[in-house]
């Protein structure tokens, strides 16, 4: 027996019944942990921020402003999300189609290069040669360093997706599992393709820059690197959508014991992202010279639209099967008795819950009001931009993956949380304060108040100018918000850290519970019957609750969207 | 279960309440689509993206022989040129000042011409909350009619550097 549990490479999970690999669970472990890192980082930098753009206190000044801006742009949208995806790409190819991944050598190899790739970025930036943001906008020059970085993080990221497809390659050709993969590992694939394409963009804009920044090359055209710029920075969105949904749906079965009401429409849907996502990053350009009203209108909207058409098809699809999973535990009660009765205690249920309603009512109805052609006149490089992001990438995406590491943590550190009263309120702390802020931002927009700007007052310009006091009340509206947002986001990171480092061990135990043991043991049961019954038909169990809860989300973009017309209309005729 | 593999041949239309919402959600999709191009036949606010490749030097000559042409005043060291009966004008955003000041009629229909000779800028011109892209290279042509009269403050909303907030200018619509 001994000889044999020596080369054991495997254990089986005690609350889902998953083979999970040692070696897959290295990795999981290791790009999460760094993902927690940067994200610490970010979050340093997002306070600063936030209490810069607050427009009584302007706590930095402006060099440290536009350099912090650059610090947390980084961080956060590309290495906190990133990191976290990586982690989900080995979870949803190695322990759901119950493989080892294809190569070792290859994850350590990636990964290295990531970790390095961001240092080296951070680095430069702090020491104050790139300070260029995110975007880098060419004939803004940073360091070489500066995109030497970037680079090398994209390609460890391209490689891990590689072994990603290389492992559902050898899953497959093994018989490793039986039927179609899972769904979570298909919205990873999603998630994986889209970023391969977004990385090669990425490379069209970076390298040019990289080569024109040591000498070796002219200057790259503005529009032009523009263009290809947001092939990366607009589709590496459209991978965190499909990572977060892909976290949704695992989330909803995980908390409630949901499942997915028709794997058709489901996958379905993943697959219009793949297919119309791809380029709508003209929605970035709308209000750029050198792009045609044609060919922004239908890489906009019929692309986009379809995208769009995608995420409503989710934004159904999960609280329904949730609405099932509730009905047929018995809470049947009224339009919304199953709502009231979800596990809202749950930290990994209420993240994804908040995500879901934050990303779709705040994050989803502005982006695609802002994204529609002639709007984007009154929204371009305002306060509404990033008032939009943050209700997507933070109080969507960001707050889901929290959501998934209070389940993470106890599945695959087999660790268990410390204060578990405090994590139960850590995801309403974090969105109170992310809905604060995101609202702040959007509606300070509307007075036209810049992004990216360190001084709302313009203090020292030429010619005077300033904003209607009722802007800088939003701005204030902006850093309360942003304290809250941080301070629920500093708990995440102690919370995690402290269980991930120092949580008293769970081995060959089942998870704790984040629940009550009798709503757990319904969820239990819902999981194991959903698994013999798979394929059956639910349609005895109708979703009125849900279909209310939509047609509320409809009526509300509808009234946004049209009244984003009628002010424009009040606009001078533009042509 | 999102996280078990469906055996089987698991395809199926979608049915009831989920089949009700897909299609009214691409109804939706549609009518979104569809308001696009109808605004752009229909309505008074568009972005045609209109521009012309230009050197920098280039157009900051034209910028300069406007303003000879038509200067009346100057406010904190930056001309004022007025233009009372439409046609073209020019604007050039450079770190960190938009020139000139311009004097406009109202009502009247200019060809605005605005470029940058250094960085990516935005202009922004409020309290109206217009904004366009401005870039090295491209000479991005609005066309546009001033249908209301006042003090319009520009700023510039697209990162350039350091002293990215000090960037602003004006726009004057007379009666
Ligand atoms: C505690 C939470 C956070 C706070 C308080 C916060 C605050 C801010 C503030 C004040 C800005 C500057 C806006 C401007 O002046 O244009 C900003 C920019 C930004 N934030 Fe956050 N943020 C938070 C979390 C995040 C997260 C989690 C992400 C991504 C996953 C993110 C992505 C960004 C991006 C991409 C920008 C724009 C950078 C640029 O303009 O180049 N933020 N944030
Ligand atoms: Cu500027």
């Amino acid at each position: 027996m001994n000889s044999q549990s020596a080369t054991v490479d495997h254990r089986i999970c005690n609350t889902t019944g998953l083979t999970v690999f040692f070696r897959s669970e290295f990795f999981i472990k290791i790009n999460a942990v760094m993902g927690v890192v940067f994200l610490l980082v970010g979050a340093i930098a997002a306070i600063l921020l936030a209490l810069t753009r607050w427009s009584a206190v302007m706590f930095l000044d402006e060099v440290w402003f536009y350099r912090i801006l650059t610090l947390h742009g980084v961080n956060m949208l590309v290495f906190w999300i990133i990191f976290i995806e990586m982690a989900i790409l080995y979870f949803a190819s190695s322990t759901l189609l119950n493989t080892r991944i294809f190569s070792k050598t290859l994850a350590h190899i990636s990964f290295v290069m990531m970790v390095v790739g961001a240092l080296i970025t951070n680095y430069i930036i702090l020491d104050g040669r790139a300070d260029v943001l995110l975007t880098s906008y060419v004939p803004l020059q940073a360091h070489p360093l500066f995109y030497v970085g970037i680079l090398l993080f994209a390609v460890g990221a391209l490689l891990v997706c590689f072994n990603y497809f290389a492992t559902l390659y050898i899953a497959k050709k093994n018989k490793t599992y039986t039927g179609s993969v899972p769904l979570v590992t298909f919205a990873a694939t999603t998630a994986a393709i889209i970023a391969v394409i977004a990385i090669l963009h990425g490379a069209m804009a970076l390298v040019p820059s990289f080569l024109w920044s040591v000498g070796l090359m002219a200057e790259p055209d503005a529009g032009v690197y523009r263009l290809l710029w947001w092939g990366l920075g607009h589709q590496t969105q459209q991978v965190n959508v499909a990572a977060m949904v892909g976290v949704w749906y695992f989330m909803a079965t995980m908390t409630t014991g949901a499942k997915p009401l028709n794997e058709t429409v489901c996958r379905g849907a993943f697959v219009l992202y793949i297919l119309f996502i791809n380029i709508a990053s003209a929605h970035h350009l709308l209000v750029d010279p050198g792009v045609s009203t044609e060919w922004k209108i239908w890489n906009t909207s019929y692309a986009m639209y379809l995208a769009v058409l995608a995420s409503m098809i989710h934004g159904y699809t999960v609280p329904a099967s949730m609405e099932v999973a509730q009905r047929r535990k018995g809470f049947t009660k009224g339009l919304f008795g199953w709502f009231a009765k979800l596990p809202w205690k749950d930290p990994g249920f209420s993240s994804v819950a908040l995500s879901a309603i934050i990303f779709g009512f705040i994050g989803g109805i502005t982006g695609v009001t802002l994204g529609t052609e002639q709007i984007n006149i009154m929204a371009h490089n305002t306060m509404r931009i990033p008032g939009h992001f943050h209700a997507t990438v933070v109080g969507g995406t960001t707050l889901a993956f929290m959501g998934l590491c209070y389940y993470l943590v106890p599945l695959i550190f087999q660790r268990d949380f410390y204060l578990r009263s405090w994590a139960r309120v850590q995801p309403y702390i974090f969105a109170i304060g992310i809905t604060m802020m995101s609202l702040g931002m959007s509606l300070a927009g509307t007075y036209g108040v810049p992004r990216r700007t360190y001084d709302s007052d313009f203090t020292g310009a030429a010619i005077e100018t300033g904003f209607d006091p009722v802007a800088h009340i939003l701005l204030g509206v902006l850093g309360i918000g942003g304290v809250i947002a941080f301070l629920g986001m500093m708990l995440f990171i102690g919370l995690v850290v402290a269980a991930a480092f120092f949580g008293p061990p769970i081995k060959d135990r089942k998870m704790p519970t984040w629940q009550d043991e009798k709503s757990q043991k319904m969820t239990d049961d819902l999981i194991n019957r959903g698994y013999e019954e798979e394929g059956k038909h639910y349609e005895h169990v109708k979703t009125p609750g849900t279909i209310a809860l939509v047609l509320i989300f409809l009526l509300s973009f509808v009234i946004y969207y049209f009244a984003n017309w009628a002010s424009l209309a009040d606009l001078w005729f533009l042509n | 279960m999102s996280i078990f593999s469906p055996q089987g041949n698991w395809f199926r239309y979608p049915e009831g309440g989920e089949r009700m919402w897909i299609g009214l959600a691409l109804v939706w999709c549609i009518i979104m689509f569809i308001a696009m191009p109808f605004w752009h036949f229909f309505g008074k606010q568009n972005a045609t993206g209109e521009s012309y490749t230009v050197e920098a030097r280039d157009f900051e000559e034209r910028v300069d022989r406007f303003v000879e042409a038509n200067q009346v005043d100057e406010i904190e060291g930056v001309p004022v040129v007025e233009v009372p009966s439409g046609g073209d004008i020019y604007l050039l955003g450079r770190m960190w000042q938009w020139e000139p000041v311009l004097k406009l009629q109202k009502g009247e229909t200019y060809r605005l011409h605005v470029s940058s000779t250094d960085l990516q800028h935005g202009l922004s011109i409020l309290p109206l909350n217009i904004n366009f892209q401005v870039l090295p290279g491209y000479d991005h042509v609005i066309t546009m009619t001033t249908t209301t009269s006042g003090t319009f403050d520009i700023i510039c909303n697209e990162f350039c550097g350091v002293g990215h907030h000090w960037m602003t200018g004006r726009i004057i619509v007379e009666e």
